[in-house]
């Protein structure tokens, strides 16, 4: 088998207060793939999300990026192949144009003048917001700063794209349209996420993280219509909405 | 955000004045300002030459004159001064009608007057063609430390994201039937600054995560805009023609005041 773009094993993390959120998570993500990464309040996704790019780093276990070690010495490259969107786009568009912050992360990689130009459409064009680089973010509707906080990330080129919670406050346009952008993007995905139909939607495969571990694995839409499963890691469906009626996603080929 | 758009201060226009590179722009004005803050108060001729090379200035923004002169309002309490000065000054004093003025303070006052108010007009002119994120840019050109670039351009950032929050907690005050009467109010809004404190640090925090999970390592890539000789050529001829003036003035003897 290839070798996994991410790799955890035995990953355990307390802050320094004490608490602990990670108690040995074991998790692989192969290329391509995508996976969705579910669990209640408090389970320690962000935790494990912040670990993905060595902002963390585990008291015990290892993490490792398509066979990278985080380590200080490769946290640069680790950052460049992991990239993260944050939740609240607010927190990831800092820059005063969306140019401006969509080169913030080739720069800060050495890429200058024509390269970072071309590095900034791409991004922007994929996201369907091409137009608007002259823009500053906060004149943007929430679905667009949602839209630019990816470009952001893919202009770094990752091999995997980290998505925290991608529909929250999006109305349902915006939220279909984001599903579109992401389902035509042909990187690795990791989505946490509480919308399940979300990820049904999206990622063939979903982990369930509950009490700092991985509790559950296995295809999206067998995890759902498991009830038994559900309730003991406190997910639920909205109403009306019925896993075992969907055709079964399978894995995008690359 | 309708009304929110764009900066007060800015006007909108695509004139010489505007499209000047700002690190130019930012050394002519600070070179204009000096010349007019050095100049001898008794040179009334210079003042004169300084008002009309402004004057050119506002005509080849395109910037209306009424918008430059309701910006010129935090001059105000330096023009009371100014008024104030032959009152209180001491000295040699001439009667004006049934008021005794000091002379010295009417010289002193005058000086004030004309030297604020030009380097105010001045100013406000650079900012009116000058967008707010410019400004970041080109003082990060001139090399001013990164620590303070970095906080001005993350004010302008997020200024409108904090009032935003402001105006979200004064609403939920509100809602609850809050209202600010009395002194006795003052331990809620307190509270209620401190918690916007607070959430404005976290933030702040959020966004470094965001920032080093790009590569941040404590320098903002900022793109500069080179400026060309002619543009250098046009900022200095503000200074220059200002200096020139003033020279002329000195050498003169005709328009002093005694």
């Amino acid at each position: 088998m290839s070798v996994p773009v991410i790799e955890l094993n035995g990953v355990a993390f307390a802050y320094p207060d004490g608490h602990q959120a990670l108690f040995g998570v074991d998790l692989h993500i192969h290329p391509g793939e995508r996976v969705a990464l579910l669990g209640p309040n408090g389970a320690g996704k962000t935790t494990l999300v912040l670990h993905l790019n060595g902002i963390l780093r585990p008291g015990l276990g290892s993490v490792t990026v398509s066979g990278l070690p985080v380590t200080d010495e490769t946290v640069g490259e680790v950052r460049r192949r992991v990239g993260i969107v944050f939740q609240d786009p607010d927190d990831q568009l800092f820059m005063p144009t969306v140019r401006d912050d969509v080169a913030f992360g080739p720069a800060n990689l050495g890429l200058t003048g024509a390269e970072l130009d071309a590095r900034v459409e791409t991004a922007l064009t994929v996201v369907g917001m091409g137009e608007f680089a002259d823009r500053p973010p906060h004149h943007l509707s929430f679905g667009q700063r949602r839209r630019v906080a990816i470009a952001t990330v893919l202009a770094m080129e990752p091999e995997i794209l980290v998505l925290d919670e991608p529909s929250s406050n999006l109305d349902p346009t915006s939220r279909r349209e984001l599903a579109e952008i992401l389902e035509a993007l042909p990187v690795t995905v990791l989505m946490v996420t509480h919308d399940l139909p979300y990820a049904a939607q999206l990622c063939e495969r979903s982990v369930v993280l509950h009490d700092g571990v991985i509790a559950v694995d296995g295809p999206t839409l067998e995890v759902l219509s498991d009830a038994d499963t559900m309730a003991r890691h406190r997910l639920e469906l909205p109403f009306g909405f019925d896993p075992t009626t969907l055709p079964a996603r399978s894995k995008p080929t690359q | 955000m309708g009304a929110a758009h764009g900066h007060s201060l800015h006007y909108h226009g695509h004139s010489v004045l505007h499209r000047t590179p700002v690190h130019a722009k930012i050394v002519g004005l600070l070179a204009f300002v000096s010349v007019v803050v050095l100049t001898p108060g008794a040179y009334v001729l210079a003042f004169a030459a300084y008002a009309i090379i402004i004057a050119v200035l506002v005509a080849v923004s395109e910037v209306p004159v009424r918008y430059v002169l309701r910006r010129l309002w935090p001059v105000v309490p330096f023009v009371g001064v100014a008024l104030l000065l032959p009152v209180v000054a001491t000295g040699e004093r001439v009667d004006v009608g049934p008021v005794s003025l000091a002379v010295e303070g009417l010289r002193g006052g005058l000086t004030l007057l004309l030297k604020v108010l030009l380097a105010a007009t001045s100013a406000v002119l650079f900012a009116a063609t000058t967008e707010p994120r410019e400004l970041v840019r080109g003082l990060d050109q001139l090399r001013l430390p990164q620590p303070l670039v970095q906080i001005l351009a993350f004010m302008l950032r997020y200024l409108e994201v904090v009032a935003d929050e402001v105006r979200r907690m004064s609403i939920a005050l509100t809602s609850r039937g809050f209202r600010a009467r009395s002194p006795r109010h003052w331990p809620v809004l307190a509270r209620t600054l401190g918690a916007l404190f607070i959430r404005s640090y976290e933030r702040g925090e959020r966004v470094h995560l965001a920032m080093v999970s790009r590569g941040y390592t404590g320098r903002m890539p900022m793109r500069h805009t080179p400026a060309a000789v002619r543009d250098w050529a046009r900022v200095a001829a503000v200074p220059a023609a200002a200096a020139l003036a003033l020279v002329t003035a000195a050498l003169l003897p005709v328009g002093r005041l005694p």
